[in-house]
């Protein structure tokens, strides 16, 4: 709850900030004060000191996963502030606008972690989704970002109004919004039946799960920069913790009915990912896709739907989003985004280069990083099912083939020859990534100690 | 915490890793390599040092094990047992003949590439110690990244597609493995990663047979055994001769290694039925990678291909369940890996002088650097396993337990060690013997201290092959360990 209010009045904060002062940096730093703020406040009422006792009627439940999500999610922020954010006010003219659409993001986003019935997920996906439609298109001078920002909204819709008529369905079949009485509906009609399969597609669309995923390269290519690197983490992140949350609260009784359907999905979504990620000149395309193949690896923790399906998707969420947000902080500052733009990075940045290679070394899954015992979660909660085993062995093969493009940028960086990349860099950024680059380290030596708080 | 620093597997791991990221942080090159011989020759001694504490009383000093993840069931554990210790004693011997014998040869960033060096060295240890699946699959790959680097970074035109092929293939090899790890995790009580815990669990025939192939084909790929070899001649030929020794010295070992410490108890009745595939595989593989080594004008492809036909002997013998095959391949291990850093040492130092690798462009050294060629051919000789010198001693009992499961294979195997006389020959007689020509006619002599890293390889291959004693005092009981796992288990 605590999280909940104080996102939502810390935007609003941020907007008179942009009233107030007319000076550049000062709404990153208010940014990065709120962002502290919330993982303050969400930390308070992890140990038991919530700040309101508001009557809710069950309609939100924050538990120990809703909660250490939020912590994730906020801590992958404020690492995303402190290494983007000026890059954030660098958009346009609004830069503390972006802040509040952000912190409005984040409101949203610790709505879905802990809804309990289909209203509060269908609120919290809307006001996670709105302000990234502005942010999508926030480049105004920018065709290819005005249209992503309008195939962004298109889409959206398009999922929302499926959404909704899922949510119609459950509720003239079950009667109810509250994920706890539509898992009593055994056996269920197919009026239920309809209206889960409703709600994958449109969770698949948020997710961007193959064979919805085509908004997701264009609207993550034509984007600003440092807004796909937050859309394409923590908001991501985000959803998957609804996606995640609805069927093992809500639909959990038919995990059988809808298995199969979600095991067609994550595969379609592992393969179509990889092998288009392979393709790629650019490497902001290839991270679009390459999120996608990490989607189809977070889908395993719905497909499994157990204990260690719910620990790999926490840890998954902080493995890709601090090694995909500090890949995205150095590409922002590139001036080109193909793969030969990296070349010789190494010889003239060694320490970003080091950080850039050891955040690809965690996305492809090596162990000693953070990335790794992602996978190993979400391979070990599928191995638990004792089923779909097929489904394993095809992710291996997909973590194989996603070695050739992350590899890429690190041959790029070590191994060939280029001129200076011009990447100016400051002090502070170079240990804001060195931090990031030892929490990615420390995940994947240690991945205990963020998983015990689920305890 | 001090617990952790006062047994030998704990220091073998820490040495080399802080010696490693130590290195990173050497401003010239004379610091940076003097560090890590320095590193490495102290490594050495604390490995000499275990030596002298084998027996059941210095229990604890061989063995570590501290919590890791509590609620997975995995510790950090290793111990140095016999067989731990002939390839540590390997590692620990390779890396400093291996600094010192690429002595001058000039790197750039010289203080990145022995520090990667140490790191490897530091995962080799790693491997060859741990006794928790997952340790081992952590060091696994922490000795192939810094490995990777080391083979992309310095070295031929193709390395970087080469040390990719590798890497990919490996890496691809290793994901496998992981699967069969994690189905054999669910199936312990507890569940627990430790070895013992994975010894003991019950795995029906067709579970074996699938999970069989799953770690068979990453250890295949690691050795590397036909048809999985094709990328080892092109890494072997690209790396820097310094990556080479390590790739073909030291690291090629684990795939032996760890046949005879996971695959074979793991899966007894999965063994039973398909050793004949897999022995096929390798006496295929052994002849075929003769022939084409006959056919080879450039050294160090040469070299890889022998290395091929020798590895093949090791992972047949591994599969007839022989107590002498399998005492054999565990010292062979060992001689295989001198040899062939020997090999290396001769090429590297040929390609200095010269500034060529093809055998037609080379010839009548022996007139110019007869010290050089006297210890080559001890080495060489050693290399197809003429009595008295170590490998001997490995492939006669390879070969006898080879025969005792089918006389067929063994004469198949036969056929590639003459193959093997045939090739090193040739070698010797066109690189070594005629006339000189204008690019082997100013060379020169070796050095004193090239002498002496000489010297001590073709010590270490007589005392193996005349007195090989010792060793087998070490590797005592290892075997028939092995044998009565894979028998206790067997119907």
């Amino acid at each position: 709850m605590n999280a909940i209010i104080f996102a939502a009045v810390w935007g609003v904060v941020m907007m008179y900030t942009g009233v107030v002062s007319r000076r550049k940096f000062v709404p990153k730093y208010v940014a990065i004060a709120g962002i502290l703020l919330l993982i303050t406040v969400t930390w308070l009422e992890y140990a038991g000191l919530p700040f309101f006792n508001l009557p809710m009627k069950g309609m939100m439940e924050f538990n120990a996963f809703s909660q250490v999500m939020n912590l994730v999610l906020f801590t992958c922020t404020l690492f995303y502030f402190m290494l983007s954010g000026s890059d954030v006010e660098e958009v346009g003219n609004y830069g503390a606008d972006y802040f509040a659409l952000i912190f409005f993001v984040l409101c949203g986003a610790s709505i879905v972690t802990s809804f309990n019935t289909l209203l509060m997920l269908f609120l919290g996906i809307e006001i996670l989704s709105i302000p990234l439609y502005v942010l999508a298109s926030s480049d105004k001078r920018n065709l290819k970002s005005n249209e992503a920002g309008l195939k962004y909204l298109l889409m959206g819709s398009f999922s929302t109004g499926l959404m909704l008529m899922g949510i119609a369905l459950i509720y003239g079949a079950t009667g109810s919004f509250h994920l706890a009485a539509i898992n009593l509906s055994i056996p269920p009609s197919a009026l239920l039946l309809s209206g889960m399969v409703l709600m994958m597609i449109s969770m698949a669309f948020k997710v961007s799960a193959a064979p919805f995923h085509f908004w997701t390269p264009d609207v993550y290519d034509g984007s600003p920069p440092v807004f796909t690197s937050f859309m394409a983490t923590i908001v991501k992140a985000a959803a998957f913790a609804a996606f995640l949350r609805l069927f093992m609260q809500g639909f959990g009784k038919l995990h059988a009915d809808w298995q199969l359907l979600l095991a067609i999905i994550t595969a379609a979504t592992l393969l179509v990912g990889n092998l288009t990620a392979v393709f790629q000149q650019s490497v902001k395309r290839m991270l679009a896709y390459s999120s996608i193949a990490q989607a189809g690896f977070m889908l395993f923790a719905v497909f499994a739907l157990n204990q260690s399906g719910k620990q790999g998707l926490i840890l998954y969420a902080a493995a890709y989003s601090l090694a995909t947000i500090g890949v995205f902080a150095v590409l922002i500052r590139m001036k080109d985004y193909t793969f030969e733009g990296f070349n010789g990075l190494a010889k003239h940045q060694p320490l970003v280069a080091g950080m850039v290679a050891l955040f690809m070394l965690s996305l492809a899954g090596i162990p000693l990083t953070a990335g790794f015992f992602a996978k190993y979660y979400m391979l070990l909660a599928t191995l638990k099912t004792g089923q779909a085993f097929w489904l394993v062995i095809l992710a291996i093969v997909c973590a194989a083939i996603s070695i050739y493009y992350y590899f890429r940028v690190i041959q790029a960086m070590y191994f060939r020859d280029g001129n200076d990349p011009g990447l100016r860099v400051s002090e502070g950024f170079k240990t804001t990534l060195l931090v990031t680059g030892v929490l990615v380290i420390v995940l994947g030596i240690h991945p205990d100690w963020l998983l015990q708080l689920l305890n | 915490m001090i617990s952790a620093f006062d047994n030998f597997p704990a220091l073998l791991i820490w040495l080399p890793l802080a010696g490693g990221l130590a290195a990173f942080f050497m401003k010239d090159e004379k610091s940076a390599k003097t560090w890590a011989l320095f590193s490495s020759i102290i490594t050495l001694i604390l490995m000499g040092a275990s030596l002298l504490y084998t027996e059941n009383k210095y229990f604890a000093l061989n063995q570590v094990s501290y919590y890791w993840l509590r609620d997975l069931g995995s510790s950090f554990a290793f111990s140095l047992d016999g067989m731990s210790r002939i390839l540590c004693l390997l590692t620990s011997i390779s890396f400093p003949l291996i600094i010192a014998s690429t002595w001058n040869t000039r790197y750039h960033q010289p203080n990145m590439f022995y520090g990667l060096m140490l790191l490897a060295q530091c995962g080799l240890m790693g491997v060859f110690m741990a006794t928790d699946a997952l340790v081992f699959y952590f060091f696994w790959e922490l000795a192939l990244i810094p490995v990777y680097f080391l083979a992309s970074q310095w070295g031929g035109e193709r390395r970087i597609q080469a040390a990719f092929k590798f890497f990919i293939y490996t890496f691809a090899g290793s994901l496998l493995m992981l699967i069969g790890i994690l189905y054999i995790y669910l199936k312990t009580s507890g569940p627990s990663f430790s070895m013992a815990s994975f010894y003991s669990v019950g795995l029906t025939p067709q579970e074996q047979a699938w999970l069989f192939w799953l770690f068979f084909v990453a250890f295949a790929i690691k050795m590397p055994v036909f048809p999985f070899h094709t990328w080892q001649p092109d890494a072997y030929e690209q790396s820097t001769t310094a990556v080479t020794m390590v790739l073909s010295g030291v690291m090629v070992k684990m795939g032996v290694f760890a046949l005879i410490r996971w695959l074979l108890p793991l899966f007894p009745d999965a063994v039973a039925k398909f050793d004949n595939i897999v022995i096929g595989l390798s006496v295929t593989g052994m002849v075929y990678a003769s022939l084409i080594a006959m056919r080879q004008d450039d050294l160090k492809r040469l070299i890889a291909y022998s290395s091929i036909a020798h590895i093949g002997l090791m992972s047949a013998a591994v599969f007839t369940v022989e107590h002498d095959a399998m005492q054999g391949v565990l010292i062979q291990m060992f001689n295989h890996g001198v040899n062939i850093i020997g090999m290396w040492i001769v090429v590297e130092l040929i390609e200095r002088e010269t500034g060529v690798r093809r055998i037609s462009e080379l010839g009548g050294i022996a007139r110019k650097a007869p010290v050089l060629t006297i210890l080559l051919v001890v080495i060489a000789l050693a290399n197809v396993a003429l009595p008295l010198t170590n490998a001997f001693v490995g492939e006669f009992l390879m070969f006898n337990g080879l025969f005792r499961f089918s006389p067929w294979y063994a004469a198949f195997a036969g056929l590639s060690i003459i193959l093997s006389a045939v090739y090193t020959l040739n070698m010797i007689r066109n690189v070594f013997l005629g006339n000189t020509n204008s690019l082997t006619e100013k060379f020169r002599e070796i050095t004193m201290e090239q002498r002496l890293i000489l010297s001590v390889i073709v010590v270490l291959v007589f005392m193996v092959g005349v007195f090989p004693g010792p060793m087998f005092q070490l590797l005592d009981l290892v075997s028939e360990n092995i044998i009565r796992k894979v028998a206790h288990k067997q119907p």
